[in-house]
């Protein structure tokens, strides 16, 4: 096959990819943005979050865990997609507590930025104002499941990267929650570091470090600025 | 002095007129007032109607987010409560050690900035339209729109300093309303040299501006004697911060409480003693406390606080110009605290002026562009701040459980300091005015003037989660009451069948 071969068509612009890419991957390398959460560049696909959903040849599926296929044709930025998009980070408002206003992650997390991106202006469902447990046992590290959209990232992460297996998701549909493998179930009782991967890929602020108050100032944090070409490479591998 | 019209005996056969909302002031806020047949006040009261919960909810929270997430208490003065916090929770991470010369400056550069906008908003955004046009004057024109189209060159100047005191805290904070700077244990970002000379390209003329602001506020109190002295009259003791040598200090310092015949009835107390001095009093038709001071009883322990107690209660400022303010200020007092509510206008101007100082001086600091901005310390589990909000005395308590989140909180906010005295004063334009005369706009303004001279912030100050009498009452789809749970104001609960 010639490397001409080897691309795609995302809304319109050719894409080229490597054998074995998904289309986020390749959309990636492209600097072309695809609204996602539960996909990292350093973690195996999971396929779960549902953000990054786009038309591949007129079909529903997920970037991130769809191969790109030389000659298909994807749909991405639509209105259509944008909308589904929209209601998807509504839902994930409305199923955790997420208050931006006073959280460390403000500005550096992925879940506030995407809705700015697509347009979210309010939670449009009724909250569900769930009660949920805060674990802050660790020395280093807090864990405020309020803020969890059980991406799984520190689960994978902690499974396949620190091979600790710290993290698991529990339950099913609205009642999943992350769990930690301790006799406890507090964090405190593992040997998990803020040195870990899993530490380091939590998208919000449901895995923070204790220690550090606001890291950033306001003009410096990551999403400071929109979402554009230039930083997506960056945040790919940033979050 | 009018006391005796908090509550009335028979109200069955009292007429009711009610000011709802209290406008031109931070907040909700209404006055209920009971007339008799000839129109005699027969109870006046400033009942706070708003209902906040943050005592209660950062309980849980990590300490490191509390003063970032209580400064959402307030969009005025939300700095105030940011460095508050700030102050209680350094005890989280440096104990009893001090923060770095540079992060104490810096935190009290935009204090200053920040008082000095809330108090330019206040006196001609909000308060200058009385004071300009009158009391009785159309109230399609009474107000700001109507200050900036008949005295454009005020109404200017009043937005410019106001703009300036933001600057400041948008350079420290990253935002004019809710950044983040302060933090436990110091202060986030340097201000760098750039920002510094950005800052003191327009001092001066702030400093100018504020000084022509009091004395404008001063010839406004002094033009209508003694009718603007006997205005909402109270008479109470003043409690405000000073430094060690008794000098306003808006930052930091100890409590001092002067009595309404000008001895000293506290110096030098320590404010993380707050509770030994102050207790606060629930009251059953009202969101907000009633504090006195504890060891003087209800009455001869009332006082208020704000830029009349900072005035009244220093023996100096610690700038010229402003110093020379307050001197006159003390003059009209005659050796006694100056007692006018409308006075407050004045010593709140007089405030301002000190802010601009400071802010001068702060800013040709060296210190001011130091780059140590945090430090280390043993660790305590309970920490205080108190500091002058630009309505008084803003004290901030915390203290954490065993993961480091916060078990407790208390938070007593300038304006709960000042309830009495504003109830008094409504109390005294009530009874002063209204007795036996027809009710119009003007006399109803005439009360909210005696409210705005406090320059409250009705939603900061409401925070009696948990401790509020309350009735609940099951109504039978006829109308009859079923049964009532009561919580009474000592906490007691009881359940009765109708």
């Amino acid at each position: 096959m010639q490397e001409s071969e080897f691309s795609f068509e995302l809304d319109g612009t050719d894409l080229p990819f490597e054998p074995g890419q998904s289309i986020m991957e390749a959309a990636t390398q492209a600097g072309v943005y695809i609204p996602h959460l539960c996909h990292h560049p350093d973690l195996r696909r999971n396929g779960s979050c549902k953000l990054c959903t786009v038309k591949v040849n007129g079909r529903f599926g997920s970037a991130c865990a769809l191969p790109a296929q030389a000659g298909c044709t994807v749909e991405s930025n639509t209105s259509e997609l944008q909308e589904m998009r929209r209601q998807i980070v509504q839902m994930l408002f409305v199923e955790g507590n997420h208050y931006c206003p006073f959280c460390e992650k403000s500005g550096n997390c992925q879940l506030q930025v995407v809705a700015y991106h697509v347009g979210m202006v309010d939670m449009h469902f009724p909250p569900f104002n769930t009660a949920r447990q805060l674990d802050a046992s660790h020395r280093e590290m807090l864990l405020d499941r309020d803020r969890c959209i059980q991406c799984a990232r520190c689960v994978r992460a902690s499974q396949d990267l620190d091979k600790k297996n710290i993290f698991g998701l529990a339950g099913r549909g609205m009642n999943i929650r992350l769990v930690v493998n301790s006799d406890s179930g507090l964090l405190g009782d593992t040997d998990f570091s803020s040195a870990d991967h899993a530490a380091q890929v939590c998208p919000t602020g449901a895995l923070i470090r204790k220690d550090q108050a606001y890291p950033c100032p306001i003009g410096s944090r990551l999403y400071d600025t929109p979402i554009s070409q230039h930083t997506i490479r960056q945040d790919a591998r940033h979050d | 002095m009018y006391e005796h019209l908090e509550t009335a005996e028979k109200t069955q056969d009292l007429s009711r007129v009610v000011i709802e909302p209290v406008s031109r002031v931070e907040g909700h806020g209404k006055v209920t007032l009971l007339l008799d047949a000839d129109r005699r006040v027969r109870q006046a009261r400033l009942h706070i109607v708003e209902f906040r919960g943050f005592e209660r909810f950062i309980q849980g929270r990590p300490f490191r987010e509390i003063p970032t997430l209580v400064q959402r208490l307030c969009g005025i003065c939300p700095v105030s409560h940011l460095l508050a916090a700030s102050k209680a929770c350094d005890h989280f991470v440096i104990g009893k050690a001090k923060i770095t010369p540079s992060a104490e400056k810096l935190r009290r550069l935009l204090h200053y900035g920040q008082v000095l906008q809330s108090n330019a908003l206040h006196f001609f955004h909000l308060a200058s339209p009385d004071l300009l046009f009158g009391f009785d004057d159309d109230a399609a024109h009474r107000n700001v729109v109507g200050v900036i189209n008949d005295h454009p060159e005020l109404g200017l100047r009043g937005i410019r300093m106001r703009k300036y005191g933001q600057e400041i805290i948008r350079i420290l904070t990253g935002k004019r309303v809710h950044g983040t700077g302060s933090i436990p244990g110091g202060f986030l970002t340097p201000l760098s040299t750039g920002n510094r000379e950005l800052l003191l390209r327009d001092i001066d003329g702030i400093i100018e501006w504020c000084q022509a602001s009091t004395a404008l506020a001063r010839d406004i109190f002094l033009s209508n004697q003694p009718a603007h002295t006997l205005f909402g009259q109270t008479e109470s003791a003043f409690m405000s911060l000073v430094d060690a040598n008794g000098a306003a200090d808006l930052y930091d310092g100890v409590l001092r409480v002067t009595g309404a015949d000008g001895r000293i009835m506290v110096d030098g107390h320590q404010p993380s003693h707050y509770h030994d001095l102050i207790r606060e009093e629930v009251k059953p038709w009202s969101y907000m406390k009633f504090p006195y001071l504890s060891s003087f009883g209800r009455q001869a322990g009332y006082y208020r606080v704000g830029p009349l107690a900072r005035v009244n209660n220093s023996v100096c400022m610690p700038t010229p110009r402003a110093e020379e303010a307050r001197r006159e200020f003390a003059a009209f007092g005659e050796g006694k605290p100056v007692q006018a509510t409308l006075a407050q206008h004045w010593a709140r101007m007089i405030d301002t002026l000190l802010c601009a100082e400071v802010i001068r001086e702060l800013l040709l600091d060296p210190d001011i562009v130091g780059t140590d901005l945090m430090t280390s310390g043993d660790p305590l589990r309970e920490g205080v701040g108190v500091i002058e909000a630009p309505r008084g005395t803003l004290i901030h308590h915390y203290r954490l459980d065993d993961d480091d989140n916060i078990q407790f909180a208390n938070l007593i906010v300038s304006t709960t300091h000042n309830n009495r005295g504003m109830n008094d004063s409504v109390r005294a334009v009530a009874a002063e005015y209204f007795d036996g005369r027809e009710i119009t706009e003007g006399l109803l303004n005439r009360i909210e003037v005696a409210i705005r001279a406090y320059d409250p912030c009705l939603s900061c100050a409401t925070h009696a989660l948990g401790q509020m009498p309350l009735v609940i009452e099951a109504i039978s789809p006829e109308g009859q009451i079923q049964s009532q749970l009561i919580r009474h104001a000592d906490g007691l609960m009881e359940r009765s069948p109708a």
